[in-house]
């Protein structure tokens, strides 16, 4: 096996400076490949933190700032990407935020901006490289669903129905790109130890790790892994898949 | 990165059975690899892994055989010591309509594919509790979500494993051992080169990429669930089938 079995590949990682989606970028460019963090303003310092951990991968990780959930900002970040890197061989659609509160409560606003960044999101970026890895006839998409796409969750509406959204948009896409050697997947992770649970109050985290077979949180790094072998060139016949990592939560 | 490992691969001299043996044995560990018929093949593909470095030993027995489950894991442990990995992927077809469907051709297909699993995983399953860790993965199919016309009983063991998996992994959540389902769809195996040319085509015509899938692509699933770092995937099912099923 060779030691930077990644070399050569570009990755996008979209949310990829920190919480699972760093992981992700680390793991990726730890295999060798160029890893395209795309992220708003803050992240940008996030992303010379997560350099920082990395020993002689770091040079291989880049910072590009673009809302997601704005198409624009999608495709002139692609294009720049493609014309410092030369290409596009894998996009992680990582970016995700929560605004939660029981339906009662929730605004119009805090709807639309969760379905924005975390279903819309995806779907521009996906948009915006599906012409060039049809092109090279090669392409690895992973779509970062969650275990509340299965399960729903308390005051997690817009959350819930975006992730379980990206599951369908996983589908479609796999369904029209499989003849170009382009693979579409979802993982969902269960609760996993980053920033965005930890801002959860207390009382959500303790149920949630109660609904827990194996009683923990996942790290981060079990998820970038997952990540990691579907967007291997050998996983070429699984498409349209989601892989859980949830420590039991839902099955 | 499984050194000093020991894997049990039911139906594991040839097929997706071999492919998972010939990976894991790649990967370090010793792997005893069962068989119930062909001696002679099963000898054969012992020998072609041996004499490329790896370790690897093959014990005859039916798995829809309780007993001869005890004995073999028995021999295993006699010989080797220790248990790490169990992969449950002994299967069978006898593909009839209902109408045509005795309730032997019935059994025979349940007790190899489903009862099979029970009794290897009943089998190992004390000595990996002590040991406090282990994994289980369980071979299904796609088929066992989808259905399929003269798979009645075939598609009925491949989702009973769905039931048994989940349960299973709940007992075994906070014992350090998981249980998975890796759920192929048409690969290219002795198994599937047996159904006729033109039905053959047919399936590939409905597989999104356009082709079977390769034993080598399940293996390294298989492989993956093994590993000591995936210990978060538990009662999960992953599928590798080309787009046939999502």
């Amino acid at each position: 096996m060779s030691l930077n079995p990644l070399a050569g590949r570009v990755a996008i990682v979209t949310g990829g400076s920190r919480g699972i989606g760093g992981a992700v970028s680390g793991a990726l460019a730890n295999d060798g490949a160029v890893v395209a963090v795309v992220g708003v303003a803050p992240d940008r310092e996030r992303t010379h933190e997560l350099r920082a951990s990395l020993n002689g991968a770091a040079q291989r990780v880049h910072f590009y700032e673009a809302d997601v959930s704005d198409p624009e900002q999608c495709e002139a970040a692609v294009r720049t990407v493609i014309a410092d890197h030369g290409h596009i061989d894998i996009l992680v659609n990582n970016a995700g935020i929560t605004k939660d509160h029981t339906v009662r409560k929730m605004t119009l606003d805090e709807w639309r901006d969760v379905l924005d960044v975390n279903l819309s999101g995806p779907f521009f970026m996906i948009r915006t490289v599906l012409d060039h890895m049809v092109e090279r006839n090669y392409g690895r998409i992973v779509n970062i669903s969650s275990v509340v796409a299965r399960t729903g969750n308390f005051g997690q509406a817009n959350y819930a129905a975006a992730k379980s959204g990206l599951l369908g948009l996983t589908k479609s896409v796999a369904l029209e790109m499989a003849r170009y050697n382009v693979t579409v997947n979802a993982v969902a992770p269960g609760f996993t130890r980053t920033e965005m649970v930890a801002a959860m109050p207390q009382a959500a985290i303790d149920v949630a790790l109660s609904r827990t077979p194996e009683q923990r949180l996942g790290e981060p790094q079990e998820i970038a892994r997952v990540v990691r072998f579907l967007v291997d060139e050998n996983s070429a016949f699984i498409t349209g898949a989601t892989y859980d990592v949830n420590g039991g939560m839902y099955m | 990165m499984f050194e000093g490992r020991v894997a049990i691969v039911t139906g594991g001299t040839r097929g997706i059975g071999g492919a998972i043996t010939e990976t894991i044995s790649k990967a370090g560990a010793h792997v005893a690899a069962g068989y119930s018929k062909g001696k002679d093949k099963a000898e054969e593909c012992v020998e072609n892994l041996r004499s490329n470095g790896a370790s690897v030993s093959c014990h005859q027995g039916r798995v829809d055989d309780f007993e001869d489950c005890k004995r073999v894991v028995g021999e295993v442990l006699d010989r080797f010591g220790r248990v790490d990995f169990l992969v449950n992927n002994a299967g069978i077809t006898v593909d009839k309509t209902m109408r045509k469907m005795s309730p032997e051709d019935w059994h025979n297909v349940i007790d190899v594919n489903l009862s099979g699993t029970f009794n290897m995983t009943k089998a190992v399953l004390e000595h990996m509790i002590e040991r406090g860790s282990g994994r289980i993965v369980n071979i299904s199919s796609v088929i066992g979500e989808t259905g399929n016309i003269g798979q009645a009983n075939y598609a009925a063991s491949k989702a009973g494993l769905f039931g048994f998996t989940k349960s299973l992994a709940l007992e075994l959540a906070n014992k350090g051992i998981t249980v998975n389902i890796v759920a192929p769809g048409f690969i290219a195996t002795e198994m599937v080169s047996s159904i006729p040319e033109t039905a053959l085509q047919k399936v590939v015509d409905k597989i999104p990429v356009r082709r079977l899938g390769a034993p080598q692509e399940v293996a390294r699933i298989v492989k993956f669930l093994l590993e000591d770092d995936s210990s978060y995937i538990t009662g999960a099912i992953y599928t590798v089938n080309g787009g046939l099923d999502m």
